[in-house]
């Protein structure tokens, strides 16, 4: 008697709410940290890119308008798949990262509490950031934080989950859709993280998880024009420098890179605008 | 309309629509929550809650003596020392982010368990309490893990233990108030329900124990005011109140003194402010929303309806008709708005400060709607021709009967609203926002709503000034209350 | 302006709880755009959030048993039998017109509903083959649905369908002019349809999707009524939003005000996007609540939909037999 066979997964894009294998058709190796096969994943192109800026984009406005609560739970709600997925997420994490089980499963119960941090979040930043202004003058002053739009991640290269949970998560907690581009050589996780997503309640768009070259996709989530804000933990300096170069044509704001480890509030700030509202008082 | 044949309906005279109070899974007897199981009374003692629609016994409920309220506090000691303040922050979370969801799941058992012990429309319950609980334990959760940013200076400390006083209005929603923002801090807590609407905390036990709560962080004594009074003499860190200004006076007479952090939220008698630019259809559902809204059951009620002269005719006409409007009955019927007076003493309460109100030349006008018979019941009422000298202008009445005055400019509704002792929650309605702003800013008053009433949520702050009490529940200045700052 | 003779006085309502109009109520005569802008600037704002949760709530109200089976009758009685396509023959408006005539043929007790509603050319379709039927022959007109032609052109239009025998014509208001303050040309273009249509009676269609806010939709359905109208309607069922809960609430307010300021009844009408039993009964606890049980009536309340009659059938059945019914019982047109 033969050992039974195991189905093996095809790990596609995920754009718009939906699992496409990249328009070109094109896929790449990838190996584990022992450099044996793990599987073809889809290799994104230029198009992919401009798809999943489009859903981003319309999904944004949904998932803003949807209540703070509301976002909470949707992002512990993939808090709750996570976990109920750990075991999965735990062998591939080790597999990508080259670590021992016990390490891995430790890395993706951080990566799950880190989820249920930034949930919390949705419904606190207004507070925590935002406040009423004491102005000389018969006038209400206040400011909001307000999401700054679609938000392009380059996702940390060695760091295959923590990391690339706290890049897309925080943007997500402050209203912004993402679009994030896995770790070239450890893309598995990521990918495995954006399957749990749509079954998450999350508005379809609002995180697009890419896989592919670094070196071909970051420039053009960089250059695209409807990108408003750019994580750039995945570059090195120079790559870096040329990326923010490329942002600049539009003015997004860049973020170079944030440790998951701080239990700052950098990441969450980076990608909100201040917007204060003036009102008179009088009878 | 009765002969009305059925196929040309002359109106919807809706057939009834009742929830099935089997989902409340009621059981004949309950006990007091110490130390994470369920215990009966040490001196055995018992007493009835009544489901105040039928006079009906629902369950015989533990009766907490001195010596089980001790039990109680020494329990959340241990807990408080042993393991909850050496709980992290992000632990302490997901315990309540658990709680949150286990109230969601078993939503629909808690609405029929509150309308019965309660007297609230289903409708009520199911759409605002029962979510708005879960919505405060998942609100508070994610505060657990984030203290250091909640301005109050790195590393906040919790006080201890909690000696938590809730009132009968809205049972398990106070519940969640006062236990959510205290665990999220790092307090253990004893928590006492009120004798009239003891089940649904009872209830939230049973959640806690299938979150898998540490033993003695929560612990649940059901009684009357004496075990209300013997958890304030306890030797408890904090104690936080709501009900009626008499008795929260009372607690801060005893506590005076003693190394004890306390907030009260208190009565009120709210003003809802009416100016002539108001959006008339929705001031009408607003004001019914400020006073019909749980029986007026409700602390911040908007129970003094001040409306500009001008369109005073009109707003009282509308309102009239919207009034008759209202279904009074069954509180388990999905089609019913406003249900039973909670016990036989309020309804008596509320006869006598209206009789006061005919007594003193108020005009008074009972809605015509039909009420049951057995059970207790008051009909929505509106006193018109009210004066600021009236009882019923500045007394608390806490049932369904509004008081209206009339004003002539902002200056003079918001000295009128001003003129109480209480300072809870006022309305404003008017579409020119830089008076709403105006007359908000000159309100003492812990809460405004501005063309809208009765709005609760966990990320906003409520409570009162003067003699409403002081502290507050909700947001980020809710976890103040907990906090050893 | 056009002069509007003040309506007849319609008001026979002896329910208690009805609305009476207050004495001397009549419809007032609007001489200037200025006198217009006043009548229209001096009605109460909508606040949004408030009548969206006025309507929210009303929408948890639960029908069961007899009033559900009643209120489903009725609401059957209230449809008008819409087919607006530029596909549509006379094969098909007859088809349809069978379906209005015996909307359920195994359950002859079934009432027939208020109208069927098609485009001018097809009226004397329709008419044919609803004689003697009692139901009610609507036409759109007035260049339906954008309303972007002349008004010569669309009093053609209004003739037309009413030269071919339509008892009830549906025009559109023209909301370019009306978002442009044009009002004064609105409302004489609806004074004007409203004696083209001599005999016929004048649902004006506000397209609510297109006005947006709720204040528009208040002032518009004024001066729509104002200016004569014997309906006033949501939508053509031809824009993305059409009929909503809280806006048909907003315009059941301004038909029972003008009631009770003027004692003029005005029908409401909510078209588009009614598809299912359950909305539709929505909708008829918004009326019973909001302008009263005069408007439980066909002649004053309807629905434009064409999907929705097969959905009342079937729950129809539902509430006989207690068995859901399959779609296939129910004929397809």
């Amino acid at each position: 008697m033969s050992e039974r066979l195991d189905v093996r997964k095809t790990y596609k894009l995920l754009v718009g709410g939906a699992f496409p294998r990249s328009e070109s058709g094109r896929s790449y190796e990838v190996v584990d940290a022992n450099g044996l096969f793990l599987a073809n994943v889809a290799q994104a192109s230029r198009k992919d890119v401009r798809d999943a800026v489009v859903a981003a984009r319309s999904a944004q406005r949904a998932w803003w308008s949807l209540t703070p609560y509301n976002r909470g739970q949707v992002l512990y709600r993939l808090a709750e798949m996570a976990e109920a997925r750990a075991g999965e997420l735990s062998e591939q994490v080790g597999r990508a990262e080259g670590t021992r089980a016990g390490e891995a499963r430790a890395s993706v119960g951080r990566s799950i509490d880190r989820l249920v941090w930034y949930a919390g979040w949705c419904d606190k930043v207004g507070q925590v950031l935002g406040g009423q202004n004491p102005v000389a003058g018969p006038y209400f002053n206040f400011s909001v934080p307000v999401p700054s739009g679609v938000v392009g991640v380059l996702a940390d290269q060695d760091s295959s989950l923590e990391a690339f949970v706290d890049a897309v998560a925080a943007p997500l907690a402050t209203g912004n859709a993402v679009v994030a581009l896995a770790s070239e050589a450890r893309p598995i996780p990521a990918v495995l993280l954006g399957e749990m997503s749509a079954t998450s309640d999350l508005v379809a768009g609002a995180l697009n998880v890419l896989t592919g070259r670094t070196g071909e996709i970051a420039p053009v989530i960089a250059s695209h024009e409807d990108v408003d804000g750019l994580d750039l933990t995945g570059a090195d300096d120079d790559f870096a420098g040329e990326l923010g170069a490329l942002a600049a044509e539009t003015v997004t704001r860049v973020l170079r890179g944030a440790d998951p480890q701080d239990r700052g509030l950098k990441r969450l700030r980076a990608f909100v605008e201040t917007s204060t509202v003036w009102h008179t008082i009088g009878q | 309309m009765d002969d009305a044949p059925a196929s040309t309906l002359s109106a919807l005279e809706y057939d009834p629509a009742p929830e099935s109070a089997a989902l409340a899974r009621l059981r004949e007897r309950y006990g007091l929550f110490v130390g994470g199981a369920f215990v009966e009374a040490s001196d055995g003692a018992t007493f009835e809650t009544l489901n105040p629609a039928t006079e009906e016994p629902l369950a015989h409920v533990a009766r907490a003596g001195d010596a089980d309220v001790a039990a109680a506090v020494a329990a959340a000691r241990r807990a408080y020392d042993k393991v909850w303040r050496k709980t992290s922050g992000a632990q302490r979370a997901k315990y309540l982010y658990r709680i949150a969801r286990l109230i969601q799941e078993r939503s629909r058992e808690l609405a029929v368990l509150e309308s019965l012990d309660n007297g609230k429309p289903i409708r009520e319950s199911r759409d605002v309490d029962v979510p708005l609980a879960a919505a405060y334990f998942f609100y508070y959760a994610g505060w657990a893990d984030k203290l250091d940013h909640a301005g109050f200076g790195p590393d906040p400390r919790p006080l201890g233990v909690a000696g938590q006083i809730i009132p009968w209005n809205f049972p398990l929603l106070m519940a969640a108030w006062k236990l959510a923002p205290a665990l999220a801090a790092g307090n253990t807590c004893v928590l006492k329900p009120a004798e009239t609407t003891p089940l649904s905390a009872l209830a939230l036990a049973e959640i806690l124990q299938q979150a898998e709560l540490p033993d003695g962080v929560v612990n649940v004594v059901t009684g009357d005011g004496s075990t209300g009074a013997a958890l304030v003499a306890s030797p408890v860190d904090k104690v936080a109140f709501t009900g009626s200004t008499e008795v929260g006076k009372l607690i801060q007479r005893r506590v005076a003194g003693r190394p004890i952090r306390l907030t009260l939220e208190l009565g009120g008698k709210g003003a809802n402010i009416v100016f002539d630019d108001a959006p008339i259809d929705e001031v009408v559902e607003g004001i019914v929303d400020g006073i019909f809204f749980n029986q007026g059951h409700v602390c911040c009620a908007g129970s003094r309806l001040l409306v500009q002269e001008s369109v005073a005719e009109e707003v009282l006409r509308r309102l009239r008709r919207r009034v008759d409007q209202l279904r009074v009955g069954d509180p388990l019927d999905k089609n019913t708005d406003v249900g039973a007076i909670n016990s036989a003493a309020q309804l008596e309460k509320i006869r006598e400060l209206t009789a006061f109100g005919e007594r003193e030349g108020a005009t008074r006008y009972t809605s015509p709607c039909a009420l049951p018979e057995r059970g207790y019941w008051f009909a929505p009422t509106v006193f018109t021709d009210v004066a600021q000298t009236h009882r019923i202008a500045r007394e608390e009445v806490f049932g369904p009967v509004l008081s209206v005055l009339t004003f002539r400019t902002p200056e003079e509704a918001v000295a009128k609203a001003n003129n109480t002792t209480y300072g809870l929650a006022c309305g404003v309605w008017s579409e020119k926002g830089s008076r709403t702003l105006w007359v908000a800013e000159r309100l003492r008053a812990g809460v405004v709503w501005a063309n809208t009433y009765n709005r609760f949520d966990p990320a906003s702050p409520f409570g009162g000034v003067r003699e409403s009490g002081f502290g507050r529940e909700g947001g980020r200045h809710g976890l103040e209350a907990y906090l050893d700052v | 302006m056009v002069e509007v003779s003040p309506a007849p006085l319609r008001l026979v309502v002896d329910d208690e709880r009805a609305l009476r109009p207050r004495p001397g109520a009549s419809v007032p005569v609007v001489e200037s755009e200025v006198q217009l802008r006043a009548l229209l600037r001096a009605l109460s704002g909508v606040d949004a959030v408030g009548a969206e949760a006025r309507a929210a709530k009303l929408a948890t109200r639960s029908l069961k048993r007899e009033t559900k089976r009643a209120a489903i009758d009725l609401a059957l009685s209230m449809v008008d039998l819409t087919t607006l396509e530029g596909a549509d023959t006379p094969g098909r408006v007859a088809s349809l017109c069978a379906k209005a005539r015996r909307p359920d043929p195994e359950e002859p007790d079934t009432p027939t509903v208020a109208a069927v509603c098609v485009y001018p050319d097809l009226v004397s379709t329709a008419k044919t083959h609803l004689a003697g039927s009692g139901v009610r022959v609507a036409s759109v007109a007035t260049a339906f649905p954008s309303g972007r032609a002349s008004r010569a052109v669309k009093l053609l239009d209004v003739a037309d369908a009413v030269v071919a025998g339509a008892d009830e014509v549906d025009m559109v208001i023209d909301r370019g002019a009306f978002l442009a303050g044009r009002l004064g040309e609105v409302f004489d273009e609806v004074v004007a349809v409203r004696e083209a249509c001599g005999p016929a009676h004048l649902k004006v269609i506000l397209e609510v999707g297109e006005l947006v806010t709720y204040d528009n939709v208040r002032r518009a359905s004024w001066l729509a009524m104002l200016a004569g109208a014997d309906f006033i309607k949501t939508s053509t069922g031809k824009v993305a939003v059409n009929a909503t809960l809280p806006t048909t609430l907003v315009m059941l307010e301004a038909v029972r005000d003008f009631a009770e300021s003027t004692g003029r009844l005005v029908g409401v009408k909510a078209a588009g996007g009614i598809r299912t039993t359950k909305e539709a009964l929505r909708y008829l606890v918004v009326v019973n609540e909001t302008a009263g049980s005069a408007w439980l009536d066909p002649a004053l309340f309807r629905f434009g939909a064409s999907s929705l009659v097969n959905d009342l059938l079937l729950q129809r059945r539902k509430q006989r037999s207690g068995a859901y019914a399959r779609p296939d019982r129910i004929s397809v047109d």
